[in-house]
């Protein structure tokens, strides 16, 4: 899948998932700010990606996943 | 005990088969309407019976964030409904439950679906994370009462009661024990009940549904001679008790009182009710209201359309009011067998008819058997103004539970 191509998929799906427009999701924008995640809702983040790209994140890595951006690259390496 | 507070209901809410407001509710019972369907679905997982009461799924999305939806089943949803719809009934404002402590009782003894969801997910991907952020929340018997409590901002008692299908009926008793004693002034009770197919498919398997699949409608007839089992249905009913001195003093609208609770334990059968436990029950809740049997106008009876529940309720009402002429009847011929729930929605249903004037038609009832036919019990609507009615609610493991509520 082409990078922008798997772009397109994560931001439709976090948009959906977490009820914002996927005009407020920015490369280099927070993730736990923009999608208003805590220690739990962080669960879902998890489930979300393994649902649709079949990358698990490990708790240890997710915390230290910060930007869009960030994310992008993480799953990009391991699908 | 040196005073006992009355105890009054200031405010109801309801998401059932019969409708999604009070209005609504009243209607289809006047009209004696049935909330039963026939559900393909049950019938392609292998159930015997495919009936079952339809419930709408509320549209919660721009009403509650996700990050408050994610953590509720389906019947804290349906709970959501009935409790928002109780206190706007009750006026019941934002800022009254920030400064006063509101209790929270609530009727609910499963949560099937989302208990299966977590359990595919963790054989599937052998990865409990990935079962989500909500199911957990959504698992547990108390998932009603913890998202109430969360939404509402409640701060009173919060406690699920878990008393099979008297859990709802038990949760008003013990609200109204808890006014009467001084320890709240208020409190939110109720009962909630599951629809989807998981949260029934055990009890389907044991026999207990009517397979009467080709009339859906005549599925469910509580004391008729031909009845052949109950048909599960579900939603959730609120009612708002408050003392009566709170209801006076904020000017509130009052319904009625709840004049007496009964229970017992029937020390029995698991499944099979007997007489002699739901007969205690009832003369409880009469001697607990102080009333004479004769001012009784109406009774709510429990019936759910099983052969051995129908005649010992009939027995045991039988033993209580002897040949006095009371109408008896079991709303569950329109909405089936709501379960945890039922006990919260039969009060309601019974406080629709007292406030209309009417007793809805015991639908389907059309031959009585040797003990049915010993009661009062009108297959068409009757018009009649009464001011007290009684309210049984029973339940597997043998826990009974009688509701007496006074107009007022």
């Amino acid at each position: 899948m082409e990078r922008s191509e798997l772009v397109k998929m994560i931001n439709s799906a976090l948009a959906e998932e977490f009820e914002i427009e996927e005009s407020e999701i920015t490369p280099s924008g927070s993730i736990k700010d923009t999608l208003e995640l805590d220690s739990l809702s962080l669960v879902d983040l998890i489930a979300l990606m393994e649902q649709k790209t079949g990358v698990k994140i490990p708790g240890s890595d997710v915390t230290k996943i910060l930007t869009f951006d960030a994310l992008y690259d993480y799953i990009a390496e391991r699908m | 005990m040196d005073k006992v507070n009355r105890v009054v209901i200031t405010g109801m809410g309801i998401w059932s088969c019969l409708g999604y407001s009070l209005d609504e509710v009243r209607d289809s019972l006047f009209e004696g309407k049935s909330g039963i369907i026939f559900d393909p679905v049950r019938k392609e997982m292998g159930f015997r019976s495919a009936l079952t009461g339809y419930v709408k799924q509320p549209q919660l999305k721009g009403e509650l964030p996700r990050s408050v939806r994610v953590f509720m089943p389906e019947q804290a949803q349906y709970a959501y409904c009935a409790t928002r719809d109780a206190l706007a009934d009750a006026g019941i404002t934002e800022e009254y439950i920030a400064n006063h402590e509101v209790g929270l009782l609530y009727g609910n003894d499963s949560s099937a679906l989302p208990v299966v969801q977590a359990v595919d997910t963790m054989r599937a991907k052998k990865d409990t994370t990935l079962c989500g952020s909500g199911a957990i929340f959504q698992s547990m018997n108390s998932t009603v009462t913890m998202n109430l409590d969360c939404i509402f901002k409640l701060k009173g008692i919060n406690l699920t009661i878990s008393g099979a299908c008297a859990s709802g009926s038990h949760a008003i008793g013990l609200g109204a024990l808890l006014i009467q004693n001084g320890l709240q002034e208020m409190v939110v009770c109720g009962g909630a009940q599951e629809v989807n197919p998981f949260a029934v498919g055990s009890f389907d398997g044991i026999s207990a549904f009517s397979t009467r699949e080709d009339d859906p409608t005549k599925a469910s007839r509580p004391f008729d001679r031909d009845r052949d089992g109950l048909v599960p249905s579900g939603g959730a009913a609120t009612v708002i008790l408050e003392s009566y001195e709170s209801a006076v003093r904020r000017g509130a609208k009052i319904y009625g009182e709840v004049l007496g609770y009964g229970f017992s334990g029937n020390g029995d059968h698991i499944s099979s009710p007997n007489v002699d436990g739901p007969k205690r029950s009832l003369e409880m809740a009469i001697r607990r209201a102080g009333i004479s049997i004769d001012e009784i106008g109406y009774i709510n009876a429990h019936a759910t359309s099983t052969h051995v529940g129908d005649t010992n309720e009939a027995k045991a009402i039988y033993a209580v009011i002897g040949d006095r002429k009371i109408e008896v009847t079991s709303t569950k011929s329109q909405t089936g067998h709501e379960m945890w729930m039922a006990g919260a929605s039969e009060v309601i249903y019974s406080m629709l008819m007292m406030k209309g004037g009417f007793i809805a038609p015991n639908i389907n009832f059309c031959n009585p058997d040797e003990d049915s036919a010993k009661l009062l019990i009108p297959s068409q609507r009757v018009m009649k103004n009464f001011d007290v009615f009684l309210s049984n609610s029973f339940g597997f493991g043998g826990t009974n539970s009688t509701l007496i509520v006074k107009n007022l």
